[in-house]
């Protein structure tokens, strides 16, 4: 009999933390070939238009960071989560939060206009998802609540909180009662970064500029040393004289913020109005985003980019080989469960035993 | 047992010359003992003098150096514990292996052949449990049990597997005293029933009043074999402690009344903090400036929790029950205590005292981030760490301690015990901190490593910082201390002067006599 078996390694192994992303993406290719032949496609000419098509022109690019900049932004803050050992699964419904509260400004007062308005909504969106983490924050320091069952619960309370809104006191009164919140005014709506190339707005900009600040915070102050700290070890972090439940909150409240700042220029910038649905799962994508990244704001950087390309991919494919975008949840699945599987060798090396079935086993 | 009875005794199991090595060190050293049938055989001995891993050989979970195992004359190896089982010999560990959420029941169905249904697992438990005066309810939910209760069921279910020698890991160390007695009446029930048991214990009046015949480790090596009843408990615990004469060098001047007192705690209390806590009953003493305090005693009688308490980690009730240099501290944090002039060494160096993954630059900032901000950190509220004046740091510990590293800041998992030790010390060494609380200083740590730690903290001392040193090594006690104090279940005995003290005496407080009885 043949038995695979894990070895601990000494030692991190310095090789397998780079190239294990790599090693991961080449998977998840594999993988996605397979599934195409079975689907009955030219496995090479759906890679292709799934992977390759949308970075050939300026349009598609500019898509790519309008789907980059959520899953950016909120990865980052998942980032402060699961490096401090919280486990928020929730940031769908943080975004969805704050593009609610963002968007009350504009669809409860339209006629107040000026320049006001937009920083007013992002920072209304920036409270309403810090807001909204803040409930699963204090179950968890208070009553020790598992934060990943309640902050996932939270998810479709917001979900359909929002659906009610738009298909009730919020919908549109001019809007041939579609379920649709009236769209916003001029001054509302966040501005394309390059007018003249594409729609890409400035929550790309606020997206690489966080996450830049992210990584400083990360690796260079007391903070993110605390953070790191009270994730490896609580009991190191309690000698370290760090708090445990104020790390809770800070965790919580910050990925919520960004999650909501997320969510309202998704809002502003991309839809220009509330909808019974503003994101095709971008909080959960963002989850596979913030590991792909290595828990590193600059790496999930990269792997935004990456994991946009599998959501504009899903698109392409639909027009041109004609398959479903369900494609694209199985490709983002394939991704994370191949990222999360070669993460492994970097801890561990992998033995075939040969062993013989011993009498003595009971 | 009468001489005639002796005669006839029929030996069920024997160890000859058992060796384990671990590294460098020898955790059995040549063990040899025998069990006979229908005997309570005691394994007696201090933390860390080798039960354990005799024990573990004993049952398969480790895999002996050298030497053999005779089971009924013949010689076995126990390559794994269900083969242990199979011999005969069940064991009740220390630590119960048993789910909350489940029935008592279905925990003991759990260990049982797959395809015995539910309904006979709970007739045979009670049944057994009839028996032997276990008295359970087999439907209960385990997490509702006492920890008494737990222990039953761990028993019952080693009952079941109908074993010839039941081994017992430091059963009452989690019992009161009344159900205690009714664990020695269901083992003489088993004695009677010519079934042998191997019973560790630290509890000297325990050993005496229950078994047949014990032996006795120290430091991995058997030292003696003896009959309790025909000991007192004075004469075991010297065993037990060992007598080997040493010279004590005085720290500090004892006649000299007038040191500032550094540390006093005053009538500390403290529930519980979880399953395993022991409490902290009512204790008080005070350190002087210029002394080394010893605490003494056997692993969880509270130490830990004290160290806890002191450190500040856990803060207390009422401010005053911790004084440092006449401010009440009790209510202050960790750092607080710390920027006073506090330092602490906690026992554990993974994951409370240092982080395997952190470089040594990075553990340095772990517990002086506070204490030493202006030196270590810049840019305001930013608070930027400065790598560069922890290296610095880093080198003139290194250099101070000796520390034996590869790299220049390599990770502190790739460090061994002792000099990653050296760094955890040195780095509170470092500051000279006016009032310095380590817990087990030495544990784990090579002789060499272990000499210089001790030097460094009596040099301390004698710059006239206070120095409290919680240890389970008397001999260390006795070379470092002043004094001497002793924790059992919570509470601390009268400090006693280590120049004059015998360890016959500190055995006792250490198995729970009072200094009284002691004396």
């Amino acid at each position: 009999m043949i038995r695979i078996q894990l070895e601990k390694r000494a030692q991190h192994s310095a090789i397998f933390s780079l190239t294990s992303p790599l090693i991961a993406l080449a998977i998840t290719a594999t993988l996605g070939a397979i599934m195409f032949l079975l689907l009955g496609k030219s496995p090479t000419a759906a890679l292709y238009s799934y992977f390759i098509e949308p970075l050939t022109d300026m349009w598609s690019i500019h898509e790519l960071m309008i789907k980059a900049a959520p899953l950016i932004l909120i990865a980052t803050g998942l980032s402060i989560c699961f490096l401090s050992n919280n486990w928020n699964i929730g940031a769908e419904g943080q975004f969805i939060l704050g593009g609610i509260f963002g968007s009350a400004l504009p669809i409860l007062y339209p006629e107040f206009t000026g320049p006001m308005v937009l920083p007013l909504m992002l920072i209304m969106g920036i409270i309403g998802g810090a807001a909204y983490a803040t409930i699963p924050a204090f179950l968890k320091a208070k009553f020790s609540t598992n934060e990943i069952l309640s902050s996932l619960m939270l998810v479709y309370v917001a979900q359909l909180f929002l659906d009610w809104l738009v298909r009730g006191p919020w919908r549109n009164p001019e809007g041939f009662n579609f379920p649709e919140s009236r769209t916003f005014h001029a001054d509302a709506i966040l501005p394309e970064i390059w007018f003249a190339s594409g729609r890409a707005h400035w929550g790309f900009a606020f997206a690489i500029i966080i996450a830049v600040l992210m990584w400083f915070v990360l690796n260079k102050t007391l903070k993110g040393f605390e953070v790191r700290v009270l994730g490896l070890s609580p009991r190191a972090g309690r000698f370290a004289g760090f708090s445990e439940n104020k790390m809770i909150y800070t965790a919580f409240i910050v990925a919520g913020g960004l999650a909501g700042l997320a969510g309202i220029s998704e809002v502003s910038g991309a839809i220009g109005q509330l909808r019974p649905v503003i994101s095709p799962g971008y909080g959960f994508t963002a989850i596979i985003v913030a590991f792909l990244g290595r828990l590193n704001p600059l790496g999930i950087i990269a792997a935004g980019l990456i994991l946009a390309l599998s959501y504009l991919g899903g698109e392409a494919a639909q027009i041109s080989i004609g398959v479903s975008n369900k494609v694209s949840a199985v490709f983002q699945g394939l991704l994370l469960f191949s990222v999360l599987a070669c993460d492994t060798l970097i801890h561990y090396k992998i033995k075939i035993v040969k062993t013989m079935r011993g009498k003595a086993a009971l | 047992m009468a001489a005639s009875e002796i005669a006839q005794r029929k030996q069920l199991l024997a160890v000859e010359n058992l060796t384990k090595v671990f590294g460098t060190l020898k955790a059995n050293d040549g063990v040899d003992f025998d069990i006979d049938e229908g005997e309570i055989h005691a394994l007696l001995g201090e933390n860390g003098a080798g039960k354990s891993t005799l024990v573990k050989m004993l049952f398969g979970t480790l895999q002996p150096d050298g030497g053999q195992i005779l089971w009924r004359s013949k010689p076995q190896i126990i390559t794994k514990p269900s083969f242990a089982r199979q011999l005969g010999i069940g064991m009740v560990f220390q630590h119960f292996s048993l789910f909350d959420s489940l029935s008592v029941a279905e925990n003991i169905a759990l260990s049982l052949d797959a395809s015995t249904p539910l309904s006979k697992v709970s007739e045979e438990a009670e049944r057994v449990a009839d028996k032997y005066g276990l008295s359970i309810n087999a439907e209960a939910m385990v997490g509702d049990l006492s920890v008494g209760e737990r222990q039953r069921v761990e028993i019952i279910r080693c009952l079941l597997q109908k074993p010839n020698l039941i081994i017992l890991d430091e059963p009452t160390s989690v019992l009161t005293p009344q159900e205690s007695d009714r664990l020695f009446e269901t083992l003489e029930t088993l004695r009677s029933e010519g079934k042998s048991i191997l019973y560790i214990s630290h509890k000297l009046d325990e050993v005496k009043r229950l078994c047949d015949r014990a032996t006795v480790l120290r430091h991995g090596k058997v030292v003696g074999h003896c009959i309790p009843a025909d000991e007192t408990p004075s004469s075991l615990a010297a065993m037990m402690v060992g007598e080997s004469i040493h010279t004590i060098r005085k720290v500090a001047d004892e006649t000299d009344k007038n040191r500032e007192i550094v540390l006093s705690v005053q009538n500390l209390s403290q529930k519980p903090t979880g399953p395993f806590s022991t409490a902290l009953k009512d204790i008080s003493f005070d350190v002087p400036a210029g002394e080394v305090f010893g605490i003494a005693g056997v692993a969880g009688n509270g130490q830990f929790e004290l160290f806890e308490a002191m450190s500040g980690e856990r803060m207390q009730k009422d401010a005053a029950m911790i004084t440092f240099r006449n401010d009440p501290i009790g209510h202050k944090s960790i750092n607080e205590r710390r920027k006073a002039g506090a330092a602490f060494s906690p026992e554990e160096r993974f994951g409370h005292a240092a982080i395997a993954t952190l470089s040594l630059a990075d553990n340095i900032l772990l517990s002086r981030h506070a204490s030493d901000a202006n030196v270590y950190l810049s840019g305001g509220i930013l608070k930027i760490a400065k790598p560069s004046a922890l290296r610095k740091t880093l080198s003139r510990i290194v250099e101070t301690m000796d520390v034996r590293k590869s790299g220049e800041n390599p990770d502190a998992g790739t460090l061994s015990g002792g000099n990653l030790q050296k760094v955890i010390l040195g780095r509170e060494f470092d500051r000279q901190p006016s009032l310095l609380i380590v817990d087990q200083p030495t544990w784990g740590v090579d002789a060499g490593a272990a000499a210089r730690i001790r030097q460094s903290l009596i040099d301390l001392s004698k710059s006239g910082s206070a120095v409290v040193v919680i240890s389970q090594d008397l001999d260390e006690l006795l070379e470092m201390c002043g004094r001497i104090a002793v924790m059992s279940e919570g509470q601390m005995s009268e400090p006693q002067q280590a120049s004059t003290v015998t360890r016959e005496t500190l055995g006792l407080l250490m198995g729970g006599a009072n200094a009284g009885q002691a004396a």
